[in-house]
């Protein structure tokens, strides 16, 4: 049975909604109106342990929605889930005491108190033995670079030292899976590196189960050979990134730099993207590429030459707009 | 001048509509006014019974002084606004600087609307109940009196106007306190104890002590309540109304000029402060 | 059970720690309540200045009740911070989903969330009135009214409490916070402060039979001034009326996790 498992889950909210302008305003006073949004339907996955999973979807797709009934602070309008054996929301207690979770936006640490003592109150709050904390935490402080803040209230971190104590915060208690929802929004790319680096070390080394929701498709690029995609409350792909590559951008992008500004004719098996001056950007089928090339340096002189992938994010782009309709 | 005049209206509007919405804030304001108003009348109509003479209030006049004390307490300088307290700890103050508007004008408006929205839910089912369905219940005794006369009743709105404008103007000093964060939180503390004793929440004014009421008289906090509801009962004859709510002006316009100069200052210590 | 208590100890000390960072901050404000509270007991001075008397209560007497339910409730203020601004705090800033989170009892954590240092000025005022009474009053105070004060503030703490905890589980449903329970709260101090028996009849009941704050304070303090009851009641009954204090608590206890179920299926 796969450490985490999703079946079938469905979430439906009941959400105010008001009328514009003062009239609308006083006869909000007296009558309220609701309506119905699905966040989520049939959704429907499985994680095995020591997997990073990366979980990927447009704002509103429903990406919280799920962490938060995996946390188990949310429960379902149907549908099954199991994590570690337990169903997260009825077991509360249990269940979290072995996941960790890390928002993006929020602190899990205490504002006022330096950070080894939202370290050591976390210690009391999970029980964690004594000596055991003292070798989590130096490993953590080690690989996270903490030393130097550890004396320092968390109001006065910037948002990448923050990050990475929240980091270690949620790893204190030893979990075996955590998630990460938007660990490096905000970041400068020297602490996302830091944290992407940390999290593969984590899950190669400890064989952590990591389940990472974010924007950032550096970040998915860079950790998760896994990519689940959700957009309007369902799954839209479940798979390697690889994979989706092959079934949604299976085309490369040829950008070439002419000795001089060419008169492009029909005939080529590939698309003109735009072309300025002397520079002109293709798309063309991963199979026809290097013939493409051929032709193209045959007829022009040709200076320079760069084939690449599709970007990731034109990729997922491509996958939630299929989701629609 | 209509158009020089639109920002400022429209924040008042905007904050006036906002605040409306607090519906379930509005109900229990209905619960909580009429459960403090019970309390201090029957307290103040015992201590009434137990020695009638020595009272300068007869219970009508009382009960019109507490009913009207809770239908219009948003008035009262005795909160601030929440989202410009939250802007100033966030240090997203700075923002408003960048406006193109006077600062102090700018926040005055919102501040009357603070003052004027909360009271404009809250007065009509106050009044409605403590002034006819009591009397209806055959509780007329305790009830809300009509104004004394129809002189009485024109003096207090006059002087209900100039209490929104003192009132205002006092809210604005607590809004430039919280410029200094820590300082600016015991001012305001301080102020809204002396705003609700001074103004004659607690007990009436007249109630205090003989020796007390010459320098009762000579506050500013006076005319926040204390002054229109003693016209409204009689207590203060129509004789000197005006001259009292003349007084309430002065202490407006005294209040804000300090507003002003003392948030001129405060404008400097934002921009030192940085984001 | 132990290691919560030693929890729920660690986190009030932390957060006294915390509050004494701003020492300055937290004298001004302390004085600040103390004054703020303490205008309610000049307020009551200056009507019997002024009338005299409250038939058949006299000023020392009403003192005393106002001295034990501004102790206990200065405690209640104190203690129940983190269910006080439970709606602003927790709710309205998703804060509730981290307790959640985390493998301890939700209550204990909010429980610990603060010691709200600076209630020390009612406190002080209350212990001041409280004292003054009793000398006025020429109380004795042996072990069995020692005891009795103990049981009735102890009760009044935890009925106090268990109305915030009511006005925390009113903000599960709506984002404002509810004035009601503040009313209920406050109201309650402010009613507590006069012996029950100055009000009409109506209130009477509702403050014993359905919020029950006349037999947290009332009653039982009747039987510590040793007076007969103008509303009746016998000695026992006045004794036993504080149980009806923690009975309220265990009840608001039950509406928490009513509360609780209600968030984690309705979501943030």
């Amino acid at each position: 049975m796969p450490q985490i498992l999703v079946d079938n889950l469905e979430k439906r909210f009941r959400v105010a909604a008001r009328d514009p302008g003062m009239w609308g305003a006083v006869r909000g006073l007296v009558r309220r109106r609701y309506r119905e949004v699905v966040a989520l339907h049939g959704v429907s996955f499985g994680i095995e342990a020591g997997e990073i999973v990366g979980y990927i979807g447009p704002n509103g797709a429903g990406k919280s929605t799920t962490i938060k009934i995996l946390s188990g602070i949310l429960t379902p309008s149907g549908g099954r889930c199991t994590v570690n054996g337990l169903v997260p929301w009825r077991d509360r207690v249990a269940h979290v005491a072995r996941i960790g979770v890390v928002f993006g936006q929020r602190t899990q640490l205490w504002w006022d108190l330096p950070v080894a003592e939202s370290f050591d109150l976390l210690r009391d709050i999970y029980r964690v033995d004594k000596a055991r904390f003292a070798r989590t935490r130096e490993e953590l402080v080690t690989l996270l670079d903490l030393e130097p803040l550890l004396d320092t209230p968390v109001r006065q971190l910037s948002l990448g030292q923050r990050m990475r104590c929240d980091l270690a915060a949620s790893l204190l208690h030893e979990p075996d899976i955590v998630f990460l929802d938007e660990p490096t929004i905000g970041l400068d790319v020297v602490s996302k590196l830091a944290i992407r680096d940390f999290v593969r070390r984590l899950n190669n080394e400890r064989g952590v189960t990591v389940l990472l929701t974010t924007h950032d498709m550096d970040d998915i690029e860079a950790l998760s050979k896994r990519l689940i995609v959700i957009n309007h409350g369902t799954l839209l792909s479940d798979g390697t990134v690889a994979a989706l590559r092959a079934r949604y951008g299976a085309e490369r992008r040829v950008t070439v730099e002419f000795d001089r500004a060419p008169e492009l004719r029909d005939g080529f098996a590939a698309a003109l993207v735009e072309q300025l001056g002397h520079r002109a950007t293709f798309t063309v089928e991963g199979r026809n590429a290097a013939t493409f090339v051929a032709e193209l340096t045959a007829r022009h002189a040709v200076h320079d030459l760069v084939i690449e992938n599709l970007p990731i994010e034109e990729i997922i782009t491509r996958v939630y707009e299929s989701g629609r309709g | 001048m209509v158009d020089a005049a639109r920002p400022y209206v429209a924040m008042l509007g905007a904050r006036f509509r906002m605040l409306l919405q607090y519906r379930a804030a509005a109900f229990a304001g209905f619960a909580t006014q009429l459960f403090w108003g019970a309390i201090k009348l029957m307290i103040l109509a015992a201590f009434l019974a137990a020695n009638h003479q020595a009272s300068p209030m007869s219970l009508p006049q009382i009960a019109a002084y507490v009913w009207l004390g809770q239908a219009l307490l948003g008035v009262l300088p005795w909160n601030v606004d929440t989202e410009l307290q939250e802007k100033m700890m966030s240090g997203a103050v700075a923002y408003e600087l960048l406006r193109p508007v006077d600062l102090y004008a700018f926040w005055y408006a919102r501040t009357m609307a603070l003052r004027t929205a909360t009271t404009f839910m809250r007065m009509i089912p106050m009044i409605l109940f403590a002034g006819v369905l009591m009397p209806l219940c055959g509780l007329g005794a305790w009830a809300l009196p009509p104004p004394v006369s129809a002189a009485a009743a024109l003096y207090f709105l006059m002087s209900l106007t100039a209490t929104v404008a003192l009132a205002s103007a006092i809210t604005m000093l607590m809004h430039v306190a919280l410029i200094w964060t820590l300082s600016g939180r015991g001012f305001n503390t301080v102020m809204t104890g002396l705003v609700i004793v001074l103004s004659g929440l607690t007990i009436p004014l007249p109630l205090f002590p003989d020796w007390l009421q010459p320098f009762l008289y000579w506050q500013p906090f006076r005319g926040l309540a204390d002054v229109p509801y003693r016209i409204y009962s009689g207590n203060i004859g129509t004789d000197v109304a005006l001259f009292e709510i003349v007084q309430q002006i002065v202490w407006s316009v005294l209040i804000v000029a300090a507003g002003y100069l003392w948030l001129s200052v405060g404008k400097s210590r934002v921009v030192v402060q940085g984001g | 059970m132990l290691d919560a208590l030693a929890l729920y100890g660690r986190m009030i000390g932390l957060s006294i720690r915390a509050q004494m960072q701003y020492r300055a901050s937290f004298l001004m404000m302390s004085v600040g309540h103390f004054i703020t509270t303490g205008v309610e007991m000049v307020g009551i001075w200056a009507l019997f200045e002024r009338f005299g008397n409250l038939l058949p209560w006299t000023l020392p007497q009403v003192a005393f009740f106002y001295g034990v339910v501004n102790i206990s409730f200065a405690f209640t203020d104190a203690l129940a911070r983190g269910f006080d601004l439970f709606g602003a705090q927790f709710i309205k800033t998703g804060n509730f989903d981290r307790v959640l989170l985390r493998p301890r009892s939700t209550v204990l954590q909010l429980a610990g969330h603060e010691f709200t240092l600076f209630r020390v000025g009612r406190l002080l005022q209350g212990v001041i009135v409280l004292v003054w009474a009793s000398q006025q009053l020429a109380l004795e105070w042996d072990m069995a009214r020692v005891a009795l004060l103990v049981f009735t503030m102890l009760a009044t703490f935890v009925f106090f409490y268990g109305l915030i905890i009511l006005g925390a589980v009113m903000s599960f449903w709506t984002t404002e916070s509810l004035e009601i329970m503040n009313t209920l709260t406050y109201g309650g101090v402010e009613t507590a402060q006069y012996p029950m028996a100055v009000y009409q009849k109506y209130f009477q009941r509702f403050f014993t039979f359905v919020v029950p704050l006349a037999m947290v304070t009332y009653f039982p303090i009747v039987a510590l001034l040793d007076i007969p009851d103008p509303l009746g009641t016998t000695r026992v009954w006045q004794m036993i009326a504080p149980t009806a204090g923690f009975v309220f608590f265990g009840a608001s206890l039950l509406m928490w996790r009513v509360g609780v179920r209600h968030y984690t299926s309705t979501g943030s």
